[in-house]
């Protein structure tokens, strides 16, 4: 019986490479994916209903993401006033109509009131000859920590344990002082505001918050009962209680549990109340961590001898925290702008400085208060955007060591 | 299948390590190991086989204390294993564990996996760790591979790192759970050559595995395990060609069938 054709088939000649169809590659194609695959089905009544639907939200969506841009840009660049060389004050950002220089109908930012009061914003009300120390201060933090990016920097290892260790401690002795005799007088934390506060806060909270975080993740998880417990306790507690809550009780309530005379500074309740409620967020996104480790990880630590702390250390907790960076870093961001709670409790970070330059009669325009905001704005999604953008060169330095 | 030479170093001595005395585990109310008696020598290979859910891999996990067990006595090196932790910490330092799963440390080299447990548990200096480290890799015949990672290397290579490993704590005994279980048929051959070699320079081996070529060759003595029990033992040619227990002939049959 003769074989149907059809089913054998022996190939003589390679099929050729081709390049992909033009419509399919680069810009073009990337449109035709998405864009244009969208509108342009009208096989039946329901499909052509979803095509028009999708042409005139992809238009609205475009249409109105430029004109919002293009507001900020023109309220922020194009219709901005940049300079004030004369000391004006508010009578170069108001228009005529209300006694001022400018035309009717003008609205854009008041950049110098920003540049008159940036010593306030950054510094507070710290005394203006001891700025120094703050600035010293901020220096070594930079240097610090642009050396721990850098992965071929040597002695990198040593450098964070000092910025870890002995970098808090001299911080302290420079904003705070210790007295006339060695020329730092003491600069009470009343004193502090604007971006100083801000990083105080949000970096003590977010240093201190990981090693907590870490413990309380890992004593959830313990064997022992006890530990089980207390751990749960403090988690669900911290948790359980909005972070406002929590500095206005340290504020308002704490007083009352000291035996009397004793007063701890204002500054100090703000952080230790921000780094408890942190650390008991981490400690959840660590234990998110913690569970995604396969069990023969553990077994394998085990069988080698290595003891609960050494396995934690050495193989867990840096695939573990390699997994969360994710979740670790937007607890970071989130309490990052987290910090503008102070207020409530009478401590001056960034925003309650620029809340409190809105107040200033001498600059007073329709505009002083959105142009406040706006710089306020401007520096957190810097900042949140930083340690986003750091997050994701972190995430992708490790992933190609695993693979 | 590499035939073991049956040399002199395969010779079995009388001196007791392991002995299990009326070892009974629970898992809940499950019953899952029952009344286990056992004496392992230095020298011997012992292959346990079964079918699955028998308990043979809880038999070996209740040996390095990876699990618990809740009655009788567990000798092992001199050690009793109870709920010391001191104890079980010095247990596993001598004694290796080769997972089915690899169980490799992924953000780690290979160099690195095999260095850890040495600079780590036995506080050995790095330098002499690592060259420790690459003589059990050519052992195991991956030298090159020293400076890759995990994901970087297929399953047989992976499970021979794992053996490496192992070996680097120097252990009296070896234990594997399933060795080539998760392997693809052509790699399985490369780790059973390493075992081999293994059990010819004197290695005690407690092996958990359905290789039967392999028990064949190199055990002095095969286990078969059904519902938590030993059901029988003996050496390997006796145990293939001449089942006793009706248990042992039906899973037999249906192991050597293919």
């Amino acid at each position: 019986m003769s074989k149907d054709p059809d089913i054998v088939f022996v190939r003589d000649q390679d099929a050729p490479l081709l390049p992909p169809p033009l419509m399919e590659q680069g810009l073009l194609g990337w449109f035709n994916q998405n864009i244009l695959s969208t509108v342009n089905d009208f096989s039946s009544p329901g499909a052509a209903f979803r095509s028009v639907l999708m042409a005139v939200s992809t238009l609205a969506i475009v249409y109105y993401s430029i004109a919002v841009l293009w507001a900020l840009v023109d309220f922020a660049v194009i219709e901005a006033v940049w300079s004030d060389p004369d000391g004006l004050k508010r009578t170069i950002c108001t228009t005529e109509v209300a006694g001022g220089l400018q035309h009717d109908g003008w609205h854009g930012a008041c950049w110098p009131l920003v540049v008159a009061k940036i010593k306030f914003l950054t510094y507070g009300a710290y005394p203006s000859e001891e700025l120094w120390r703050v600035n010293l201060a901020g220096l070594m933090l930079i240097v610090g920590l642009v050396c721990l990016m850098f992965d071929r920097m040597p002695y990198r290892m040593p450098i964070g344990i000092l910025m870890l260790t002995v970098y808090p401690i001299l911080a302290f002795i420079l904003l705070r002082g210790l007295g006339e005799g060695i020329g730092l007088p003491v600069v009470d934390t009343r004193d502090w505001g604007g971006v100083m506060v801000t990083l105080v806060v949000a970096l003590t909270g977010i240093i201190a918050s990981l090693p907590l975080g870490i413990i309380l993740a890992l004593g959830r998880q313990s064997d022992k009962p006890v530990i089980r417990m207390l751990s749960t306790m403090f988690i669900e507690f911290w948790r359980g209680i909005p972070l406002i809550t929590v500095l206005f009780m340290a504020s308002v309530a704490l007083p009352l549990f000291l035996p009397k005379g004793v007063t701890i500074d204002n500054l100090l309740r703000a952080l230790i109340g921000v780094t408890l409620f942190a650390s008991a967020y981490m400690a959840e996104v660590i234990r998110g961590g913690l569970q995604a480790i396969d069990k023969g990880q553990y077994e394998a630590g085990k069988a080698l001898g290595l003891s609960y702390w050494k396995t934690m250390r050495l193989i867990i907790l840096p695939q573990a925290l390699t997994y969360v960076i994710p979740g670790i870093v937007n607890t970071f961001i989130g309490l990052f702008k987290d910090t503008t709670l102070v207020a409530i409790i009478g401590l001056f970070d960034l925003l309650g400085a620029a809340q409190s330059a809105i107040n200033d009669a001498a600059w007073s325009s329709p505009v002083q208060a959105i142009t406040l905001y706006l710089f306020v704005a401007a520096f957190y999604f810097v900042c949140c955007l930083g340690m986003s953008r750091y997050s994701m060169r972190l995430e992708r330095k490790l992933a190609k060591k695993d693979r | 299948m590499a035939k073991a030479k049956k040399t002199s170093t395969m010779q079995v001595s009388d001196e007791l390590i392991i002995s299990m005395k009326g070892v009974n585990k629970w898992f809940g109310s499950f019953h899952v190991l029952r009344d286990i008696n056992l004496n392992v020598f230095k020298g011997e290979r012992i292959i346990i086989c079964g079918p699955s859910g028998s308990g043979k891999s809880t038999l070996i996990r209740c040996l390095n204390a990876l699990e618990h067990h809740q009655d009788g006595d567990i000798n092992i090196l001199d050690v009793t294993l109870d709920n010391n932790v001191r104890n079980v910490e010095v247990i596993r330092r001598d004694v290796g564990m080769v997972f089915q799963q690899f169980n490799l440390f992924p953000h780690l080299s290979i160099l690195e996996n095999c260095i850890l447990a040495p600079i780590w548990v036995k506080k050995m200096p790095r330098a002499e760790a690592v060259d420790l480290a690459m003589s059990l890799l050519e052992r195991v015949k991956i030298p090159e591979q020293a400076s890759k990672f995990p994901g970087q290397l297929s399953g047989g290579q992976q499970q021979r790192v794992a053996i490496a490993r192992a070996l680097c704590m120097n252990p009296e005994v070896m234990l594997f759970d399933e060795p080539t279980s998760a392997l693809d048929p052509e790699m399985i051959k490369e780790v059973l050559d390493v075992m081999v070699e293994l059990a010819e320079s004197g290695m005690t081996m407690i092996c958990v595995t359905h290789e039967m070529g392999f028990a064949r060759k190199v055990a002095n003595r095969v286990i078969f395990m059904d519902e938590g029990q030993i059901v029988e033992q003996n050496e390997p040619e006796a145990f293939f060609n001449n089942p006793k227990s009706d248990r042992t002939k039906l899973f037999l049959s249906q192991v050597l069938s293919h």
